[in-house]
């Protein structure tokens, strides 16, 4: 079988995606393929649905928009802010800027990490708390910074970060 | 009875300090109390250090109480602050405390005033005067006044807006795009944030006017992903522009079409470059591309595109509102009109000053920012982001001004001004600068991809005292290299906070066992 047809079989059925993912994936690329530039809007929306961009929904995704496998899984992964395997249920995102820095910031990553026991980019042995670097929140002017779950929290101190880390763990 | 009106920002920063707690207890306090209370979700101010900056609404003007705690509600409702009474909290009239009152508000005139997200309240502040003004010109009147104006672009590289607006106006094609950047991943900066999430209709009405200055006809913001509630407020502004006839097929009734969409970007720096950031809206890796061709005549899809950031945008209405001599008698030497300054990190009353080019850092750093958070002497100001030059004391009566800042080794870019007190290692701002080009580098030039973990390296082994007066001279060697052979601003920037902090603070590169022993 040349890889021409392997590109071409219907797609009701993919290897490494369950039934649920594949068919949210399946509409996100109905809804969203005709736009121009298409695929970082894609990425986005399943990433939203599913919680990370399962690296078997690439082909999918390739085929939707008919480009190679290697482009769309280039993108992925050029991009920070797409995952491919699953994030813990909290995300913590730690500002190491600049404007941080200033006030504080790399002593609360290093609390962070002593706190949670992982680096950056890993995520608790309970599943609870991922941990990513983020390069500015855009609230330099109250400065640490420390977005959880989508939500940022300002001049964050030992107390505060403590009782974040034990909210996180516990919901 | 009378419907009092109070304000509480619904503004990241504010949001951040608290500001959705104490607007739940103002509406549960007053229901309790059985007062009639409006509670309007205005933008911020950028008075940051005062958020939640809660207004209200009397018959003296609006006066402010801050930084209010939810905690704080209850005796702000018994002291009677719904009429502007007194209380530990309470400012006065907000428009005449001395950091607002003293700046020169043009682009950021609404933010903080208004309701965002209320049309009527956008039209009856001055919203729309300036595109019903280009409607009744010719599109080449339209970037004559731009021209005129002096407007340079103020995401950072200050190309004057009128010459990449003119030059699409001026090539041919069946379609032609206006895109914002507003990818404002510079650490300190927050301004175009600030527009998003407290005047979105000013850039929407600046893009506009783009598109009838040029002929395009369809427009695309390019928003950071690390921005989800500007994300939020401004894709709720093009639906209600769109539903009102200020966006579609049809702008205010004119017979003229430009429409508008929010791209969300994915968390890398380098696409607030302008052409990764074009790579990006088309759905590829941000990969720098090589200039020429220009944006201006090949930029997405390969179309001529105007591309500029969120602030030049939101400078425009008022240009064509008050005309270019207006805009331009704003400013000193070639940096003409005002620029929107954003005070941050070690700083005690942090915000947003606008002011004209010319005032001093250490007007705005002790003036406007009271000295710094921690009580102790600012050593290094960082101004214009990562990719800025750190400054010791001894530069602090530079006049933000493009071309002064550019005389001193240094760069405005986008009005980040990061101030760090005398805890800071300077040795390790460096490494970090370097630190950051690594990470967020899109590895297309070899000066920016290797020169950076290269720079990482040898200032480990400078910072160790091994070989140090050797690595000190690689250091400005592989500065050299990166400077002038790198394909754009990342890696042709990054030595700036390198050899500025090497050049200025070089006792924080000595042996550090030595600093131990002092």
């Amino acid at each position: 079988m040349s890889p021409a047809t392997a590109r071409d079989e219907p797609i009701d059925r993919v290897a490494g995606l369950e039934e649920t993912q594949r068919a949210f994936v399946v509409g996100v690329l109905a809804e969203l393929s005709g736009l121009p530039g298409a695929l970082l809007p894609i990425l986005h929306a399943i990433q939203d649905g599913l919680g990370f961009v399962p690296p078997a929904s690439v082909p999918l995704i390739a085929q939707a928009l008919n480009i190679s496998r290697a482009d769309v899984h280039g993108v992925v992964t050029f991009y920070p802010h797409f995952r491919s395997t699953r994030a813990g249920r909290h995300v913590l995102r730690l500002c190491r800027a600049e404007a941080c820095q200033a006030m504080g910031a790399r002593a609360l990553e290093a609390r962070l990490r002593e706190r949670l026991g992982i680096g950056l980019h890993e995520t608790t042995a309970d599943g609870a708390i991922t941990l990513e670097p983020v390069y500015c929140l855009g609230n330099c002017a109250c400065a640490p910074s420390l977005m959880v779950d989508g939500a940022v929290h300002a001049r964050v101190g030992d107390a505060e970060l403590d009782q974040l880390v034990a909210q996180c763990r516990e919901a | 009875m009378r419907t009092a009106t109070v304000y509480v920002p619904r503004d990241t920063t504010a949001l951040a300090c608290g500001a959705e707690a104490v607007a739940r207890a103002i509406v549960a306090e007053a229901a309790a109390r059985g007062f009639d209370v409006r509670v309007v979700r205005n933008g911020s101010r950028g008075l940051c250090w005062l958020e939640p900056l809660v207004e209200v609404a009397t018959a003296q003007g609006r006066v402010g109480y801050g930084p209010v705690a939810a905690a704080d509600v209850a005796g702000l409702f018994d002291a009677g602050f719904l009429h502007g009474a007194a209380h530990a909290l309470a400012l006065g009239a907000v428009e005449a405390i001395p950091y607002l009152a003293s700046q020169q508000r043009l682009c950021f005139a609404r933010n903080g005033v208004i309701d965002p997200l209320d049309l009527d309240d956008y039209a009856a502040h001055g919203g729309w005067k300036g595109l019903d003004a280009a409607l009744a010109l010719a599109s080449a009147d339209i970037v004559q006044a731009v021209l005129d104006s002096g407007l340079r672009g103020r995401g950072g590289a200050a190309f004057p807006a009128g010459i990449k607006w003119k030059t699409v106006l001026g090539t041919e094609a069946a379609q032609k795009y206006v895109v914002c950047n507003a990818d404002e991943g510079d650490s300190g900066t927050f301004s175009d944030r600030m527009i998003l999430e407290g005047d979105p209709f000013r850039l929407i009405e600046g893009m506009v006017i783009a598109g009838l200055a040029t002929g395009a006809t369809i427009g695309v913001v390019y928003l950071r992903s690390e921005y989800p509630l500007a994300f939020t407020l401004f894709r709720e502004a093009i639906t209600r522009a769109r539903a009102a006839g200020w966006l579609g097929a049809d702008i205010g009734g004119s017979g003229r079409a430009f429409d508008l969409d929010v791209r969300l970007g994915a968390g890398a720096y380098i696409c607030g470059e302008e052409t990764a950031l074009l790579e990006s809206l088309e759905g590829k890796r941000g990969q720098v591309r090589f200039k020429p061709p220009l944006p201006a005549i090949q930029g997405l899809f390969g179309q001529p595109t105007v591309i500029n950031n969120v602030i030049t945008f939101a400078s425009v209405p008022d240009i064509l509102v008050h005309g270019a001599a207006w805009y331009r008698d704003y400013g000193m030497g070639r940096s003409r009109g005002t620029l929107p300054i954003q005070l941050g990190g070690n700083i005690r009353r942090g915000g947003l000053v606008e002011r004209a080019f010319g005032i001093t850092l250490r007007e705005l750093l002790y003036d406007y920012g009271g000295g710094s958070a921690s009580g102790r002497p600012i050593r290094a100001v960082q101004v214009g982001g990562p990719l800025g030059a750190y400054l010791p004391e001894a530069r602090f009566d530079t006049p933000l001004d493009y071309e002064a800042f550019a005389a001193i080794g240094a760069m405005l870019g986008h009005g980040g001004v990061v101030a760090f007190d005398d805890t800071v290692d300077m040795a390790g701002q460096a490494r970090f600068a370097m630190e950051f080009c690594a990470i967020e580098s899109c590895g297309k030039c070899t000066p920016c991809r290797i020169g950076s973990t290269r720079g990482v390296e040898v200032i480990d082994r400078i910072r160790a005292s091994i070989d140090r007066e050797k690595n000190i001279a690689l250091l400005r060697s592989l500065s050299d290299t990166m400077l002038n052979g790198s394909l754009c601003a990342l890696g042709g920037l990054t030595p700036y906070p390198v050899l500025s902090a090497l050049d200025h603070f070089a006792e924080d590169f000595a042996a550090r066992v030595a600093r131990a022993v002092d």
